[in-house]
């Protein structure tokens, strides 16, 4: 297995081009947090367990990405700043099929 | 004015268990939250979700672990001060500190120890407009006296439990009730979506979904909320209303604590953790999910251990004089304020002839 590239956009509006790792079981959240992309204690405050929306994305690029959990559906459904391609970076894993991957960080709740 | 040793601010599992090490060193202690159970976010956020990881418990779920935790402190008394947040910290001339919730209730102690996890919860506010000028105008995120809706036009928003509970309770007290939600389904207990289907059915509640409140309207208090609805019949309008109350769950914020000059890292409370957890003001010590140092993991056993030797350090602290060995459990049980006493069973010295 590989890391894959991904391209991440924080909540400044800087791009960054960062390498994830595919055979550590991690999801997007823990990409971002690994990478300190957002400050701790602003992302991944449920611990991952889709309950709760900080650490929302938008999906940028056009991949096939694994379908929204139940969970999901109805954090984002009471999330903030949610669009059409919001997903919980929490429930994206990190697989060799999402090399090129773009996402931007939803900002975060007041 | 409550006096104790330790004042404990946060009633997750890391403070719920310096109790207990306090205890064993005959120490009280007593404890702030904002939410109005004990837990923290172990009752909160995730009460049916097993744990892997306590030592011991092969699983373990969450609500579980906050009862046993309950139950093994029980002898040592403690006090609590329950949906009040810590608000502000004073020291006083002979080295103790009065702490001050929100509400007004003043606490002393010659110890603090901050068990805050990732900070209190605070209801999540949906980002309205004037949201603030109809704040307790018409506005409340918290239901405090249900009879304040007393013959008003209610409306609610939210998806889940609080959001039917309050619907179905606020159907017999309000002249309307209104619940609108962004999409059609609900997350929460079968009985609960079930019996909101039926008042629906019957007239008693508005069901507007999926649908979101995008403005709200009045001028000294709240007259009405724009609604917008999606979906096939995509409309907005506007509806007369006395109360609105957003449901949306709470979200830990660090808040007050962030502002008592202790040094804050990475949204936590930075600690010596090469000794006792304490903070930089000499007597205030922070433990658990709140603190931060080099490779700090944010465990709920780490947490044990770091409330235990923070009980060690705030005893030296309390009695400068006092020599004291550590004593195992097996070998000195446990002694409760209450008068209870367990310990091993002696074992029987008898000759086999």
């Amino acid at each position: 297995m590989s890391d894959i590239k991904i391209k991440i956009t924080d909540r400044e509006g800087v791009s960054h081009e960062i390498d994830a790792p595919t055979d550590m079981n991690m999801n997007l959240m823990e990409v971002v947090r690994s990478y300190e992309l957002a400050p701790e204690g602003t992302i991944g405050i449920c611990g991952g367990m889709a309950m709760c929306a900080s650490c929302q994305c938008y999906i940028k690029s056009e991949h096939e990405l694994p379908e929204k959990s139940d969970d999901e559906e109805a954090m984002l459904a009471e999330a903030f700043y949610v669009k059409d391609n919001s997903r919980l970076g929490c429930q994206i894993h990190m697989s060799e099929d999402l090399d090129g991957l773009e996402v931007a960080l939803a900002p975060a709740e007041p | 004015m409550i006096k104790t040793d330790i004042l404990i601010i946060g009633a997750g599992p890391t403070g719920l268990f310096a109790v207990f090490e306090a205890g064993l060193l005959k120490l009280k202690c007593h404890l702030i939250d904002a939410l109005p159970q004990a837990g923290g976010q172990c009752s909160e956020i995730y009460p049916k979700k097993p744990i892997y990881d306590i030592p011991g418990f092969p699983d373990i779920l969450a609500g579980e672990l906050v009862d046993n935790l309950m139950e093994q402190i029980k002898p040592f008394q403690p006090g609590f001060t329950l949906g009040e947040r810590a608000e502000t910290i004073e020291k006083l001339e002979d080295d103790t500190f009065v702490v001050t919730t929100n509400k007004g209730t003043k606490h002393q102690a010659p110890i603090v120890a901050i068990a805050g996890g990732l900070g209190s919860f605070e209801p999540r506010k949906p980002l309205l407009e004037d949201l603030s000028k109809f704040e307790d105008k018409g506005i409340a995120y918290i239901i405090k006296d249900p009879e304040v809706y007393r013959n008003k036009s209610v409306v609610i928003a939210g998806g889940g439990d609080s959001a039917l509970d309050w619907s179905i309770f606020l159907a017999d007290v309000a002249s309307e009730v209104t619940l609108v939600h962004r999409r059609n389904e609900f997350r929460g207990a079968l009985d609960s979506v079930e019996k909101v289907q039926e008042l629906k059915n019957q007239g008693k509640i508005n069901l507007i979904t999926p649908a979101e409140i995008v403005g709200l309207q009045g001028e000294d208090n709240l007259q009405a909320v724009v609604i917008k609805k999606a979906g096939d019949h995509e409309k907005e309008f506007t509806l007369a209303v006395d109360n609105f109350i957003p449901l949306f769950g709470l979200s830990p914020k660090l808040g007050p604590i962030g502002d008592w000059g202790l040094e804050i890292e990475k949204n936590a409370i930075r600690v010596d953790n090469s000794l006792d957890y304490q903070t930089n003001i000499p007597g205030i010590y922070a433990i658990g999910d709140v603190n931060t140092y080099p490779g700090k993991l944010k465990l709920i056993l780490c947490g044990f251990h770091e409330a235990t030797l923070m009980c060690q350090s705030a005893y030296q602290r309390i009695f400068p004089d006092k020599k004291y060995v550590m004593k195992y459990t097996t070998v000195g049980g446990v002694t409760g304020f209450d008068g209870s006493k367990k310990e091993a069973p002696k074992a029987v010295v008898k000759a086999i002839e």
